[in-house]
């Protein structure tokens, strides 16, 4: 008897974590479940490799490619720029007073993502937007000539900085601002040079940091549809816009090769957050 | 020498981030040819079909919102008083949808929630509401549950269990006035956070087929000049509004907490 109570205490314990464990398998775990399964299922039922060798098409491959592009890209650019902007407010250099407006701005530009931000960019640098006509008129500059497009993977490695950059400060300032002044100061009386206390000691610190951040950027820019869509319609050919034609239309002409390419998606971004998630707890090492 | 970098970067940057700004503004205002007129955003405010999926997605954002804090709340106290060994499980299934990409998700619902299926969502209107709801809700999770959860450190979550059971609480009464009162701030800022992600969310809606905010700005984008950048603006206000809140709401709970 006593030991039933026991074990009912314990299961007392589990029935509080019941809904969201239900909640979550139901609508998070088991939808991706059913599209890792399924890339690995013949129309009948049975277990295959095909799929994920049926994804070895130039289409699909080049859908790869070239998000695999844009997403490193905006990672690389997003995390050098917001490097500088966060470095350039917190050591110093820039009076401190800009600090608080930028973190506040980058809070919601690192929120305005989608269907707005792509308009935002057309009615600047589109074809008919601000700065396209004013090089125009004022000084004859017709960039199109010049090769210029924004609807092109350039075009959106240029419009992903405006939520990369943000996402970048907001992440690394804390970092940045844990850098502690002895550690500065133990260089200095051991004379090395500015070069050299960032080479040695700041930037391995900082380095997982950055690493890790730039992985999240990266899996953030991969899995974006709306402003890719938004901004070049169906038809830039890259991973999620390709599977959200796929998913509407069954463009590839199988669902299971649908679901495969999915499962590469979700392979991609796993991957890269994985590696986030290392490189943050040896970068938290340091900064406490 | 370095404080002229610093000057650059930052300058440089804010240039970057302003001209998009100016450009949606100015071709808001440009619909009619010569002067600055709000003719768009008169054009798109009397839209009917504007005000109905504004509509649809203000209710959805609504719903989500009472949906999540009833989800996390109860769930986040949990797992600090009883099953505190859980909490690394429980954190990482809340940061999952950072990983799996939105679009994903929706189309593991489409195949696993369809007509044919053992809980066919998709076959009725409310259903598919549900559905959008549910999703969005795991969408906001990552924000929420972190909020809530560092809200509920900062309190002495097992003196206040044990005070209101001494007093004979039961856990509704428990969670609903004593524990939510006190994290108040936080489940805020989630909500405000929540709000500003719903509202124009594009990729579930659109999939779903759902008459929501964001696939409308899309559809109008692909078939009109000026109204987006309208549209653009109206929806940069909310983003910007909501992050204001969450500022608002953080600094005058830390206040009071500081009087008391």
């Amino acid at each position: 008897m006593a030991g039933f109570s026991v074990l009912q205490a314990r299961a007392a314990r589990w029935v509080g974590l019941l809904p969201f464990l239900l909640f979550t398998g139901l609508f998070l775990i088991l939808p991706t479940l059913y599209i890792v399964v399924g890339a690995f299922r013949t129309p009948t039922g049975g277990f295959t490799f095909e799929n994920i060798i049926n994804l070895n098409t130039p289409t699909i491959r080049s859908a790869y490619w070239v998000s695999l592009k844009i997403s490193f890209m905006s990672a690389l650019l997003g995390c050098i720029i917001g490097f500088a902007m966060a470095a350039a407010v917190t050591l110093g250099g820039v009076s401190r007073r800009v600090k608080n407006p930028l973190l506040t701005f980058s809070g919601v530009a690192s929120n305005f993502a989608g269907v707005p931000l792509a308009f935002a960019f057309i009615a600047t640098i589109g074809p008919a937007g601000l700065i396209t006509m004013y090089l125009r008129t004022e000084f004859g500059i017709n960039l199109r000539l010049y090769g210029w497009n924004l609807l092109s993977s350039t075009g959106l490695i240029i419009t992903y900085l405006f939520f990369q950059i943000p996402l970048m400060i907001l992440i690394i300032t804390p970092a940045l601002e844990g850098l502690k002044r002895e550690w500065r100061e133990a260089a200095d009386i051991l004379g090395a040079t500015r070069l050299q206390y960032w080479r040695m000691v700041a930037f391995p610190i900082l380095f997982p940091s950055i690493l890790g951040t730039m992985a999240l950027l990266f899996a953030n820019a991969f899995g974006a549809v709306a402003t890719a869509i938004a901004l070049t319609g169906p038809s830039l050919n890259i991973a999620p816009i390709l599977l959200y034609a796929q998913i509407r239309g069954d463009v590839l002409g199988s669902p299971n090769l649908g679901y495969a390419l999915a499962f590469g998606m979700i392979v991609i971004t796993g991957l890269a957050n994985t590696l986030y998630i290392v490189l943050r707890l040896r970068a938290e090492r340091w900064l406490k | 020498m370095s404080k002229v970098l610093a000057w650059t970067a930052i300058v440089l940057g804010c240039i970057y981030f302003i001209l998009p700004m100016i450009g949606m503004a100015e071709f808001s205002l440009s619909m009619r040819r010569g002067v600055y007129s709000l003719d768009a955003y008169r054009v798109v405010l009397a839209d009917p079909v504007f005000q109905a999926t504004f509509g649809y997605s203000v209710v959805m954002a609504l719903v989500t919102i009472a949906f999540g804090v009833l989800l996390v709340v109860p769930t986040a106290y949990w797992v600090q008083l009883k099953l505190p060994e859980m909490r690394p499980v429980v954190e990482f299934i809340t940061l999952l949808p950072l990983v799996i990409p939105a679009i994903v998700i929706v189309f593991g619902y489409i195949r696993l929630y369809n007509t044919s299926s053992w809980l066919p969502l998709t076959g009725t209107v409310m259903g598919t509401n549900l559905l959008l709801m549910f999703g969005y809700t795991m969408l906001a999770m990552p924000y929420m549950y972190r909020a809530v959860d560092t809200g509920l450190r900062s309190i002495d979550v097992a003196t206040l269990t044990e005070a209101a059971q001494s007093l004979g609480a039961g856990w509704v009464r428990i969670v609903m006035t004593i524990i939510l009162p006190n994290v108040l701030g936080a489940v805020l800022s989630g909500a405000f956070l929540t709000f500003a992600i719903v509202i124009g969310e594009f990729t579930m809606a659109a999939i779903l087929d759902r008459p929501a905010f964001g696939p409308y700005m899309q559809l109008l984008g692909a078939n009109r000049a000026y109204e987006p950048a309208a549209l653009a603006v109206i929806a940069f206000a909310i983003t910007w509004a909501c992050m204001g809140l969450i500022q608002m709401v953080s600094k005058l709970f830390k206040h009071k907490r500081a009087q008391s």
